[in-house]
């Protein structure tokens, strides 16, 4: 009984818990991925750069924050620092589309320049990001680091595992849990949010019926630029905040988006959350879990690791080509990209 | 003409780099510019024949790079002994799950079908495992400092130009097969997750490709400078033209590299041309700007797309391949997307995509302003600080991190390319 316990707790503190932090800054970049391809119908290429625009504004912000004493309390800076993190990269979103992705509705240009743009933009971002505030490593979480501790939790229980949970993981959590609320409750009731549905569904219907377009492109910039800022500071509180990982998210990211099935909503959260534990289930040496669960005395020689860390790439293109090949709509029933 | 122009010009810029800079600088530019003229008419022939929008130009360059080293290094028999056996097993134990799965395949149908073949699938992995995973450590074990893998097969490391257009062949082959035929985000991404787990395949299978511990032992099939250096011949001519014999050594080996890349180009832009001018290039052409008819015409889409994608790639890895020669050394850990997939990108977009002069054009324009710029940028971003105190952090920080001004810069130029010149400086005919 007490190794079951132990089992579960182990593969909580490993598996469940970092999961679901990382299942939700995925659900939140997916959402901004499906979001552009529906309303714009392209694949936005710039959108891990977007993230790590909108964080490095934060990160600014919450170094300004600091540098004047102001503080939330046990709660991370960042918080305090993310709206204006929010109002740049949205403002920086709006410039883009006006500058460059305008043009090209406007001559209604294949969907693959668009794309080839995104990848223009990309390249933008990437510079301005690191002639800011440059390509290393950037720590700036503070606050209190854990609301349990391992050590805290063995003491509590008296079990041989502990639970560890970090106060950014938490914070993940509930933000995105909130962030998500808001968005469906926003999509689903609001007359702007009735608009962009139908936009989405069907362009020549919606015009007809007097939407105005440049509308439901503007608040679907507003919308990803804000949950990519999101992400991008939850990750980089979270984890940290490096450029290049910002880029290297784009393949899980739109893995989640493409599972869920593209232009889904609802998929994009469950694709987020499906990534994240098959990458974590995938990479988790499971030689402890077993040795607790398994017969008395039976401990095996091996890691039993389904796969090295270094291949979590790979998670992520097995799952895109599964779903090519079972279920091309992806579990909601999306687009056929 | 226009086309003649624009190569004088491209050939004044390297003669100024040469003046101003200096000759060995503007030699190694060229250099890296004819292999990047490669890997953009690589690309061409998937982007501006068939319309297929590759980003995982990155792996495949990197397949040519991991061929240089299992040509060139030199073989270690130790670790051959240790977990050769092993290796080869592991191999004969892939072959026999995939022949396994496809006769399941074959054979079974239903619900049947689906079971079997996750059960082979799940149970050919951990069966290769049991003999692959203490092979790999057999053969990582032996002298790690130096070693620590199989080696290569110790041939001239110019056959590998050819070896790893193969290898690449066979990756494009394999994702090709699975992402084609779909629309093109889809191939899009899957090409941009395949890059990456060749890059992570070659940073951690240590006994293949010693991963991140880099192979710098690798021959180059010309002399090297110092052997120049070392070699009366070459100091006689060398004090005939009253030069410098160290500087004029190392301008040897890299003049003697432009010829040898100068060759490949010609010769691949010569079939290029070729065929896109055959009945097998108005088809592609034909395919790309209107797939349906084509279709209707009995031209199988599919198939052709494949074609295109995997003779694309090779080219691309023929290109990999001539990098890792000329750095004479394999360093996984430096395979970089912005540089070696979106930057082969620009260099096409920006050249005039479907035209082979043109992505040559841009393959040499675009490397230039690649390289310059980042002695550029720093220069440039003195001026817009020289406001600033000297010794303020800000003034630091931006110092620090002007040289990736240069990505900005290409992005700028992307983008005003695109929309002001979607057909580039030399457009398809």
């Amino acid at each position: 009984m007490v190794d079951l316990l132990n089992a579960i707790v182990l593969m909580g503190n490993y598996v469940i818990v970092p999961g679901l932090a990382y299942g939700s800054q995925l659900a939140l970049g997916a959402l901004g991925v499906t979001l552009i391809y529906s309303i714009l119908r392209f694949s936005n290429f710039a959108h891990g750069d977007t993230m790590a625009f909108g964080a490095m504004l934060t990160i600014l912000a919450t170094w300004w924050f600091q540098s004047m004493g102001i503080s939330a309390g046990p709660l991370p800076t960042a918080l305090l620092a993310l709206p204006i993190g929010i109002i740049g990269t949205v403002l920086f979103a709006l410039a883009t589309d006006r500058m460059v992705y305008r043009y090209y509705r406007k001559v209604k240009a294949a969907n693959i320049v668009m794309m080839m743009a995104s990848v223009g933009v990309m390249f933008v971002m990437n510079g301005v990001v690191r002639v800011v505030i440059g390509p290393g490593e950037q720590r700036f979480a503070d606050g209190e680091r854990f609301i349990i501790k391992a050590r805290e939790f063995k003491e509590m229980t008296g079990l041989s595992e502990g639970l560890a949970i970090r106060t950014t993981q938490a914070i993940t959590l509930v933000v995105t849990i909130i962030v998500v609320a808001l968005l469906f409750w926003f999509l689903q009731r609001s007359r702007t949010g009735k608009a962009m549905r139908a936009y989405a569904d069907n362009e020549d219907l919606a015009l007809l019926s007097g939407i105005n377009p440049d509308k439901v492109v503007m608040v679907a910039w507003i919308i990803t630029a804000t949950l990519a800022t999101i992400a991008g500071t939850l990750y980089g509180l979270d984890k940290s905040f490096k450029p290049f990982t910002y880029f290297q998210l784009l393949l899980p990211i739109f893995a989640a988006a493409i599972v869920g099935g593209i232009g889904s909503p609802l998929g994009a959260v469950a694709g987020g959350f499906i990534i994240a534990f098959s990458e974590m289930g995938f990479t988790y040496a499971y030689k402890r879990f077993i040795g607790y669960i398994g017969p008395d005395g039976w401990v095996p020689d091996g890691l039993l690791q389904l796969i090295s860390t270094d291949y979590k790439f790979a998670v992520s293109f097995m799952i895109l080509v599964l779903v090519l090949l079972v279920r091309p709509t992806g579990i909601f029933k999306g687009k056929v990209l | 003409m226009r086309n003649v122009i624009l190569f004088a010009l491209m050939a004044l810029a390297f003669i100024a780099a040469g003046e101003f800079q200096s000759w060995s600088f503007s030699l190694t530019i060229l250099n890296l510019c004819l292999i990047s003229a490669v890997m953009a008419l690589g690309v061409n022939i998937q982007w501006g024949y068939a319309g297929i929008f590759n980003v995982g130009i990155m792996g495949f360059a990197a397949l040519g790079g991991a061929a240089a080293v299992l040509v060139n290094a030199a073989p270690v028999p130790e670790a051959w002994a240790a977990g050769g056996v092993g290796i080869g097993a592991s191999l004969i134990a892939l072959l026999a799950v995939i022949g396994l799965i496809a006769l399941i395949r074959k054979k079974l149908r239903g619900n049947l079908r689906r079971y079997a073949t996750i059960a082979a699938v799940i149970g050919g992995y951990f069966a290769i495992r049991e003999v692959y995973d203490p092979a790999v450590a057999a053969i990582e074990s032996i002298n790690p400092a130096k070693t620590g893998f199989l080696g290569g097969l110790g041939l001239p490391i110019t056959i590998s130009w050819a070896v790893g257009g193969l290898f690449a062949a066979g990756g494009a082959w394999v994702v090709g097969k699975v992402a084609l035929g779909l629309r093109s985000d889809y191939l899009a991404i899957a090409t941009l997750g395949i890059s990456e787990i060749i890059i992570a395949v070659l940073k951690n299978e240590d006994w293949l490709t010693r991963g991140v511990k880099n192979v710098s032992t690798l021959k180059p099939d010309v002399p090297t400078a110092i052997e120049l250096q070392q070699s009366g011949w070459f100091l006689d001519i060398a004090s005939w033209l009253e030069a410098d014999p160290m500087l004029a050594s190392g301008i040897a080996v890299k003049l003697s590299y432009a010829v040898l890349f100068t060759i490949v180009l010609g010769l691949i832009m010569w079939l290029s041309e070729r065929a896109l001018k055959s009945p097998w290039g108005r088809m592609m052409r034909a395919i790309r700007d209107n797939r349906d008819a084509a279709e209707a015409m009995g031209k199988d889409v599919t198939k052709r797309h494949l074609q295109t994608f995997v003779i694309g790639s090779a080219v691309v890895g023929i290109a990999g391949a001539m990098l890792t020669t000329m750095d004479a050394q394999f360093t996984p850990g430096s395979y970089n997307p912005l540089r070696f997939t979106f930057l082969i990108w620009v260099m096409v977009i920006v050249g005039g995509s479907g035209n082979n002069w043109g992505a040559v054009l841009g393959g040499f324009l675009i490397w230039f302003v690649w390289i310059e710029a980042e002695i550029f940028g720093p220069m440039l971003m003195e001026f817009v600080t020289s406001g600033l105190d000297p010794a303020s952090t800000l003034k630091a920080s931006l110092m620090g991190s002007a040289a990736h001004l240069r990505l900005f810069l290409m992005g700028v130029i992307l983008l005003l390319v695109l929309r002001f010149s979607p057909r580039g400086l030399i457009p398809e005919r």
